[in-house]
């Protein structure tokens, strides 16, 4: 909402600055979010009227204006390259030593050999918001109305000598989408009196009666709806005082009537309508739903196709107007008019607002509807109207009203406790205190008892409904600045985190110790990249929940998986020539559960390597590759409390290479899977060096990372050490080794260790040697020499009869 | 032969004090002391010495001997201290040459806000509560009074996956499932962050971002108390001389409801470009639980009150850290990441 403060001393006596005004407002729930000093920066900008326009001489895109600025002497030359001027068009001229908001100080200039005197403006030199102009004016220079008299400082002209508060308001003060809204507000706030404008009664005639009927057939969606008739109409441009306050208030001058319905709508906060009475079939105002495939031409030239959940006003025969978003073409007034119906209504703003986005038409208007009207100010706003149609010599009102109101509402009377007000705000506020800000606010209030009033709230006040809301505004004239600041005085608490969080923080902590930057991406992603992934179409992470209003196909689906992520993160980092990269994410994926249920949120956490460890003057450059982050997520493992985890190898992963990618598995539940990506995949994401990536489910990990630890006594007994190296074929793989190495060992190996891998000479093709350490020891003697032997030697010949290993 | 004696020692302290290295010392000691040295040469002539003389000559000779010996060991300290002096010369390194490169990695710094909000409240006794991102419309919005046509659901243009279920617009809906979860218990203490949507994707707008919901209902909890836990929540975050202003606002699951200002912690209330002159920044909304919210909770609005209060991560980590465009925070270059 602007607030054009001449416009607002209207209404109320001011003796404030500006911006004592805006932190009242402010600091009364009425957010000041600009003031915008119109006209600030200019001088010896005039008006002037261009007289002759005539090609320039020189250049083909330039014009030589003569310009008339009301001086005795002879008209103005001046050059200008605007396309829109004309002989007897009216402008903002600015002459030699004008300044303009942004410019330097206009000088003498010559064009290609002529000389300019001067400078005719755009709105947009002049700090005017174009928005609202007609086409041609927003690129161009803009027109002041015909009436303008010549050489008059531009900002009498234009109302520039104002300022404009631009109130951000939340949703539930819509009352204050009205002038005299705002000033009452101000009123309470500041104790300054206000002044109203005196509105004539409709008079009792009912000569309306025999000229026009109005039905509502749809109550649930139009609660009112009065009508009055002018007859007499002289439409014309509006005068200068009438055209500023739209402008200011940043909607533009169309004809005395349409401006005078939208002075009313920002005054008083209801939008009206004026129907061309004429055009009107039977005279007759019908309020109902359109029927399917109903159509109407709008004011903006364009059919539309009308559904049942549209409200319309219709005449006897055919729609004219679609309910509080935007009146008809035909019935629209004009030049020809002569008699109008005006319309002020209430429209239920659930509709109003279906019907204006499923349009994608939204107004001053249908915005209002949408957040509320005053349902008792409808009549007041049509009078005022009239009044100043008259006033304005525009025509002659009919003497009367029709009003049709199915359902009076009952007053709001809310029983409010003094006492209740302080208890919420943690104040001490005398109950006389609080009476004195009900009146302020005309809020009428009946005191039943010391600790009970009864108090009836204005209807244009419909955010307030229960006592809590009065304890709002009690807050509010009190200052929330004024209520003391303290702390509960609450029962202690002991703060607790959930294990899952507890986990995800460790796992953060420790990959980062580990190296890895933590990434954060959305967790919705594109279904295409299910595709890029390669997987099959039975793949589970194919099944998704899919989003039915989605910003961009990128972002269709919730993320079954955090490898789209991951992979278009290194891709990017990758063309930004970071080369080596040590990523994770840990966030949720979404399972879904049936189309009635929430979806399953499985927290998740993935890590991908790609490049090397960066060369140093004494350091090689290491590069990654698949044990390096096997490595890593051994490590976080090992941090977490888990055992007895397996790694089998997988070619079930279309995304990964199928000879080097394994299923993580814990206590036989595969967890996640480790590996290469594929090189297909990542020719997908455009990448042409090898990553590899891991991801897991990280609930599964619970159990053992919330066991305490157990102490193991220190061993008391000398270790034995040997080593082992055999000589296996190639497609032997190491886990099987060492399953076999521990299940023999028993008790009595308390560690062993591969050490070396060697194929090459001395080695059969097709062969690999394995060397391994082990470590035999005992918790309660020294083992002897010969236990030691015997289960090394038990060792190599099961791994033998296994294997066919060869002792080297 | 005493004679020869005497010389072996004039001779020899005198070798002894002029040895350059270690080496040489011993090849002396050889020389004079060892099994074949001079002193065991001259001693073998002891026989022909009468009876009477041999144990003067001895003792002269044990004593010379001593004395060649301590003119060693004292020749031998300082050659071998010598010795380590050099070497240690020798071994000079360019202390200025960097060290091994130690990999240490990073977190996202939403996630460093969100641990320091966590940590301030978790010391205030709140409980760390967890929520679904995807929500059903009854805790999203009626459950915090906003039903279906309400025009508050216009500030907050939902993703919806069916016409119940939809991706949470705010971490509001965590304090309805846990009041409905802990009724009739008290209090209830929680802050809840997350991940939230809202469908606005711009150079200011993220469609998905972080918040952090607080929430503390109990017998006898007031909008003074409101104003004293921000208070020290942001003292404790953005520093001990912050002030905060309360502004009337407007969210249908608070009345009353606010708008929190801080004192804007870069000029000090003078005004400057992140405060935009006005001296203050808004970093979240707060307000007194709504009785309808707490009557659908399960709790009496006439025998408890609460407040709730809810802040976006965003915007904190960019004020705090100075980020000038909200989209780094989603782009993850990694020369972003390692600057936290
Ligand atoms: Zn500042």
């Amino acid at each position: 909402m602007q607030v054009s403060l001449k416009w607002l001393k209207d209404y109320i006596d001011l003796n404030l600055s500006t911006e004592e005004l805006a932190n009242y407002l402010t600091m009364a729930g009425l957010e000041v979010d600009s003031i915008n000093k119109l006209g600030e920066g200019i001088s010896k900008v005039v008006s002037g009227e261009i007289l002759e326009v005539k090609p320039h001489p020189n250049a083909d895109k330039l014009v030589v204006c003569a310009v008339n600025v009301g001086q005795e002497n002879a008209p103005l030359t001046i050059v200008t390259g605007a396309p829109n001027v004309r002989p007897g068009m009216k402008v903002p001229v600015a002459i030699v030593g004008a300044k303009l908001p942004d410019g330097p100080q206009i000088k003498k200039a010559v064009f290609r050999g002529i000389e300019s005197y001067g400078m005719l403006c755009s709105a947009q030199e002049l700090g005017i918001d174009p928005t609202g102009l007609p086409a041609e004016e927003r690129e161009g220079i803009m027109s002041l109305p015909p009436s303008t008299p010549l050489g008059i400082p531009i900002q009498e002209v234009l109302g520039l000598d104002d300022e404009v508060l631009e109130l951000e308001l939340t949703p539930n003060r819509s009352d204050c989408l009205g002038m005299i809204n705002i000033a009452r507000e101000i009123g309470a706030l500041t104790s300054a009196s206000l002044k109203l404008p005196k509105i004539s009664h409709e008079g009792n005639n009912d000569v309306i009666d025999q000229m026009a009927s109005v039905e509502i057939v749809d109550s649930d969606l139009c609660r009112r709806y009065v009508a009055r008739i002018i007859k007499d109409v002289k439409i014309e441009p509006s005068p200068l005082w009438l055209q500023q306050r739209l402008q200011a208030a940043g909607m533009r001058s169309i004809n005395n009537i349409v401006d005078v319905t939208n002075f009313v709508m920002l005054e008083m906060g209801q939008p009206l309508h004026a129907f061309d009475y004429d055009k009107l079939e039977e005279h007759k105002i019908i309020v109902r739903r359109a029927k399917e495939n109903e159509t109407i031409v709008t004011l903006d030239g364009i059919q539309r196709k009308l559904d049942k959940d549209m409200l319309i006003i219709a005449d006897a025969t055919k729609p004219v107007a679609i309910a509080g978003v935007m009146g008809g073409f035909d019935t629209e007034v004009t030049s020809e008019t002569n008699t109008i119906l005006l319309e002020s209504a209430f429209f239920e703003g659930a509709s109003i607002r279906k019907t204006s986005r499923k349009l994608g038409l939204r107004s001053e208007a249908s915005s209002r509807f949408e957040k509320g009207i005053n349902l008792d100010g409808s009549l007041e706003a049509i009078n005022r109207a009239v009044d100043l149609i008259e006033e304005l010599g525009a025509g002659v009102a009919v003497p009367g009203k029709i009003d049709v109101f199915p359902s009076k509402p009952e007053k709001v009377v809310i029983k409010f406790r003094p006492s209740r007000a302080n208890y919420i705000l943690g104040t001490d506020i005398s109950s006389q205190q609080m009476l004195k800000y009900f009146k302020s606010l005309s809020f009428e209030c009946v005191q039943e008892n010391n600790d009970l009033f009864l108090v009836t709230v204005p209807s244009y006040r419909r955010d307030i409904t229960l006592e809590i809301d009065l304890v709002e505004e009690i807050a509010r004239l009190y200052g929330y600045s004024n209520i003391p600041t303290t702390l509960p005085q609450s029962t202690m608490t002991q703060s607790k985190k959930t294990s899952i969080q507890a986990l995800e923080e460790k796992v953060k902590n420790t990959l980062v110790g580990m190296g890895m930057k933590e990434i954060i991406t959305y967790s919705f992603i594109g279904s295409k990249s299910f595709d890029k992934l390669r997987l099959k179409d039975s793949h589970p992470w194919r099944n998704c929940i899919e989003i039915k209003n989605p910003l961009s196909d990128d972002q269709n689906v919730m993320r079954t998986t955090l490898i789209p992520g991951l992979m278009e993160i290194a891709s990017k980092n990758i063309h930004r020539r970071q080369l080596n990269l040590c990523l994770f994410e840990s966030g949720n994926v979404f399972i879904p559960q049936g189309s009635n249920h929430l979806p399953l949120e499985e927290p998740h956490i993935a890590a991908l390597v790609t490049g090397g460890l960066g060369k140093a003057w004494n350091t090689s450059f290491e590069k990654f590759d698949f044990y390096y982050l096997k490595g890593v997520l051994e490590q976080l493992f090992s941090q977490l409390n888990q055992g007895n985890i397996n790694f089998i190898p997988t070619k079930n992963y279309s995304s990964f290479h199928p000879g080097r990618t394994a299923e993580i598995v814990i206590n036989d539940e595969v967890i996640g899977v480790i590996g290469e990506i594929h090189p297909l995949v990542l020719e997908e994401y455009d990448v042409d060096q090898k990553i590899w990536l891991f991801e897991l489910n990280l609930s599964p990990l619970l159990s053992g990372f919330s066991k305490i630890k157990e102490f193991e006594p220190l061993p008391k007994y000398p270790p034995v050490e040997r080593d082992m190296a055999i000589i296996v074929p190639e497609q032997v793989i190491t886990s099987q080794v060492d399953q076999k190495i521990a299940a023999v060992g028993g008790k009595y190996l308390i560690q062993y260790h591969l050490f070396d891998i060697y194929r090459g000479e001395q080695i059969p093709k097709g062969f690999k040697s394995m060397a391994y350490n082990m470590i035999y020891q005992a918790q309660d003697r020294t083992l002897t020499d010969k236990e030691v032997s015997d289960i090394h030697n038990r060792i190599q010949q099961e791994l033998q009869a296994s294997f066919g290993a060869k002792l080297r | 032969m005493r004679e020869e004696l005497l010389k072996i020692q004039e001779q020899g302290s005198v070798e002894l004090n002029n040895a350059q290295s270690l080496e040489e010392l011993n090849q002396l000691r050889i020389k004079y002391l060892g099994k074949k040295g001079l002193l065991t040469q001259v001693l073998r002539g002891m026989g022909s010495l009468e009876a009477s003389e041999r144990p003067i000559v001895g003792q002269l000779a044990n004593e010379i001997r001593d004395s060649l010996e301590q003119c060693l060991a004292a020749k031998n300290k300082y050659l071998q201290e010598k010795a380590l002096l050099l070497r240690l010369e020798e071994e000079v390194i360019d202390v200025t040459l960097p060290g091994r490169p130690i990999k240490f990695g990073n977190k996202h710094p939403l996630t460093l806000i969100l641990e320091e909000i966590k940590g301030i409240f978790t010391g205030m006794g709140f409980t760390v509560a967890d929520g679904p991102e995807v929500e059903l419309d009854y805790y999203n919005f009626e459950a915090l009074n906003i039903p279906k046509d309400h025009p508050a659901r216009d500030m907050q243009d939902s993703f919806y996956i069916t016409d119940e279920i939809l991706l949470r617009t705010h971490t509001s809906p965590v304090q309805a499932r846990v009041m409905q979860a802990m009724t009739p218990e008290l209090p209830v203490k929680i802050i809840a962050p997350g991940k939230v949507f809202r469908r606005d994707d711009d150079a200011t707008h993220s469609p998905m971002f972080h918040q952090v919901e607080g929430l503390l209902v109990d017998n006898k909890i007031t909008f003074a108390d409101l104003k004293g836990t921000l208070l020290s929540f942001v003292r404790q975050m953005f520093g001990s001389d912050r002030q905060i202003r309360l502004r009337p606002s407007y969210f249908p699951f608070t009345e009353p409801s606010a708008e929190v200002d801080v004192s804007c912690f870069n000029c000090g209330g003078q005004g400057c470009r992140v405060c935009k002159d006005t001296g203050w920044i808004e970093i979240l909304g707060s307000g007194m639980v709504h009785p309808n919210v707490l009557q659908m909770s399960g709790y009496n609005p006439e025998q408890v009150t609460g407040f709730a209060f809810g802040m976006g991560v965003e915007r904190i980590a960019m004020l705090k850290y100075g980020i000038d465009d909200l989209r780094l925070l989603f782009e993850n270059d990694v020369r972003f990441l390692s600057q936290f």
